[in-house]
């Protein structure tokens, strides 16, 4: 066990073992798919979240139920850090009926209308504008709520995101843009394709107020996304968060890594989102190691349900392709 | 002969075309230092070197404009998408740009361009990643849509798209990328626009183009062996139509069923079913007769997927309706 001088924060023995357990169950949820993955238990790709988890825990704690919140196609952590039970991303995952989408998403495309969580988006950068267009929304409707739309490093090459990022500021729309830096987009490093390596820039030309944020750190990905969202909800546009964070895993599961070194791996792995909860919450005498293992048992036993739930749950029904595609009845072509 | 792969294919047709041009490169994301999102061009970089292939970013709006300017001004691009499906940012270069200028400028400004990659579904992508664009292209003049099923194919309407002074769209297809089969060593160029009869037969055309030949062959198989021969005419190019192939070929069988990937709508379905009425009407002894996806956005579960998609026994049913076999 570490050592125990305490830690000094301004957040809640609730805060940091709430963010231990959420950040667990992505982490364990998400060892267990890749696992079911090379079984081949289930099609398509596979982007996991692994490492990056301190971005959703630290967001999740600084909105409020009625923010909206939308990502790209790395999506199986929002969900859960929202509330949703995992077993519905499994159910999805696998293609069943019970999953999220319907088993029509598939592991791109996770929804969770319940929790506001408006997915999961498949084409690099589709979310940007969308993201903002959730905020127009609330700022129409003249709500508090704030919008807060997630994009990978590789996504703000999109040149939507220029277009957005000047509607945002001329209409003050409450809208945060996240990028979940983890440097790498599949091969291409940040460097690679840019001339403005520090993220946190690229709204300058807007007058956007930005900041990079230590992504491996709930405690700053929370007190930045509150900075943020106080700004939004008082009528003052958008933010931009460069959130420095790391992918453990490859980009998806076919990745063989070769545009990385393994000790960048491993620095960024010791500096893991997890254990740095776990050892504030011990070197603030918050929890034994026997609470500690319960939580760890309790998300063993969750990530078990998840894929009882999803091997159990019925494929769709084919009639189910006609389904949802339009509000209404509609007359399909079928010959 | 020589067997490979169809992604070796493709590079073969590249790299032999920038050898023998200097103005020919290779653009598009992960295409140079990871070799390919789909390894079409591996070992490219190391025998071109970076200024002739070339990563971009995720920008495919603003790199495919970049090739078209670089077409207008004496180059050859041949741009690389990781898959059509985000082609579909591009379409505005593709369409308002490539395909329009040398008319815009009254025959001053041609652009050689090729722009290929991936089309269509490739297993459980769901619906963002599964569309097969032809048809939207096909209606695109100006345009010229070739849609390789085989590495043979591949290499030789690849050159030849390379090769050309408009234009080009390369329809591939990640789940045809590992397929085998015989290339020649020597050079060979295969047209634009001519057809390719797969399989000779008497009792009915089907017209198809693309990786979904491959359920067409096997359901001609399962039809011998019940007595009916179809004639499979792989298109090859989809615009333009080899209209004098299909026409002949209906005007021996008598009767039609196309198939294809592509949502019903306003297809080259649609398109064919017209030409082969219109010019084989007296020839036909059955309505043109279709096999299609499910008119919806393409489905994530494998059950759904499957039932979306053409399938063997689809297309033998269209065959023997229009036998009236059934
Ligand atoms: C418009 C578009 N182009 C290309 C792709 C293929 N693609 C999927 S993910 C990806 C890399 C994105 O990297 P980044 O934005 O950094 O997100 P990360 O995967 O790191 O979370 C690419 C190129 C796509 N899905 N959509
Ligand atoms: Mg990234």
């Amino acid at each position: 066990m570490p050592t125990k001088a305490p830690v000094k924060t301004k957040f809640s023995k609730k805060t940091y073992l709430h963010w231990y357990e959420s950040m667990q169950i992505m982490r364990k949820f998400e060892e267990k798919c890749a696992q079911l993955y090379l079984q081949q238990k289930f099609g398509g790709f596979l982007h996991l979240y692994i490492g990056q988890e301190a971005v959703v825990a630290g967001t999740v704690s600084a909105t409020k139920p009625s923010d909206k919140h939308m990502t790209a196609y790395r999506d199986h952590a929002h969900p859960i850090g929202l509330g949703m039970h995992p077993k519905y991303i499994m159910a999805e995952l696998y293609g069943r009926q019970t999953g999220c989408s319907k088993g029509k998403g598939g592991s791109m495309h996770m929804f969770d209308k319940d929790r506001n969580f408006m997915g999961g988006h498949g084409i690099v950068g589709a979310q940007i504008p969308m993201g903002a267009g959730l905020a127009f929304a609330e700022q129409y409707k003249g709500t508090k709520n704030v919008s807060v739309v997630s994009m990978g490093d590789g996504a703000v090459r999109q040149g939507a995101l220029h277009e957005t990022f000047n509607m945002a500021m001329k209409w003050k729309l409450p809208v945060v843009f996240v990028i979940e830096n983890n440097n790498y987009a599949m091969g291409t490093s940040v460097e690679r394709t840019t001339n403005v390596t520090d993220l946190s820039k690229i709204g300058d030309s807007y007058e956007m107020p930005s900041e990079a944020v230590n992504g491996m750190r709930c405690e700053d990905v929370h007190e930045a996304m509150e900075r943020a969202c106080d700004r939004a909800r008082a009528g003052e546009g958008p933010t931009l968060l460069d959130i420095r964070t790391y992918r453990y895993k490859g980009h998806s599961m076919s990745d063989p890594q070769k545009y990385r070194s393994k000790e960048e791996v491993a620095e960024f792995k010791s500096q893991d989102p997890i254990l740095s909860v776990l050892d504030t919450i011990y070197k603030n005498d918050w929890a034994t190691e026997k609470q500690i293992e319960n939580i760890d048992k309790r998300v063993k036993d969750l990530v078990l349900e998840c894929v009882k739930f999803a091997e159990e749950s019925p494929e769709p029904e084919a009639s189910e392709l006609y389904k949802d595609v339009y509000v209404g009845d509609y007359p399909y072509i079928t010959d | 002969m020589r067997i490979i792969q169809y992604r070796e294919a493709l590079n073969e047709a590249m790299s032999e075309e920038m050898r023998r041009d200097e103005n020919v490169f290779l653009m598009g994301e992960e295409v140079a230092e990871y070799n390919g999102a789909y390894k079409v061009s591996q070992g490219m970089l190391d025998e071109f070197g970076a200024r002739r292939v070339i990563d971009t970013p995720i920008a495919e709006l603003g790199f495919s404009g970049i090739a078209v300017g670089a077409a207008m001004n004496g180059l050859r691009p041949i741009v690389e998408f990781m898959t059509w499906n985000f082609a579909v940012l591009a379409a505005d270069q593709i369409i308002n740009s490539a395909a329009k200028m040398l008319q815009m400028s009254g025959g001053a400004y041609n652009v050689p361009i090729v722009f290929r990659g991936g089309n269509g579904q490739a297993g459980q992508l769901a619906a963002t990643h599964s569309v097969a664009y032809e048809s939207f292209y096909a209606n695109v003049p100006g345009l010229k849509i070739v849609t390789p099923s085989n590495p043979y194919d591949a290499k030789g309407l690849l050159k030849s798209a390379i090769r050309d002074d408009n234009p080009v769209l390369v329809m591939e297809s990640e789940k045809i990328y590992g397929d085998k089969g015989e290339v020649p060593d020597g050079e060979y160029l295969i047209p634009i626009g001519k057809a390719n009869i797969t399989r000779q037969g008497t009792d009915c055309t089907i017209l198809t183009f693309g990786k979904i030949i491959k359920v067409v062959e096997e359901a001609a198989d399962e039809l011998a062996k019940e007595g009916i021969n179809v004639e499979v005419v792989d298109l090859r190019t989809i615009r333009p139509l080899d209209v004098e192939t299909i026409i002949n070929s209906v005007k021996k069988t008598n009767r039609c069923v196309v198939v294809e990937e592509a949502w019903p709508m306003a297809s080259l379905s649609s398109e064919l079913a017209y030409r082969v009425q219109k010019d084989a009407f007296d020839y036909l002894d059955a309505p043109v007769v279709r096999v299609t996806q499910s008119d919806t956005p393409f489905p994530f579960a494998k059950t759904l997927m499957e039932e979306a998609l053409p399938n063997v026994k689809r297309v033998m049913d269209a065959v023997k309706s229009v036998s009236y076999a059934l």
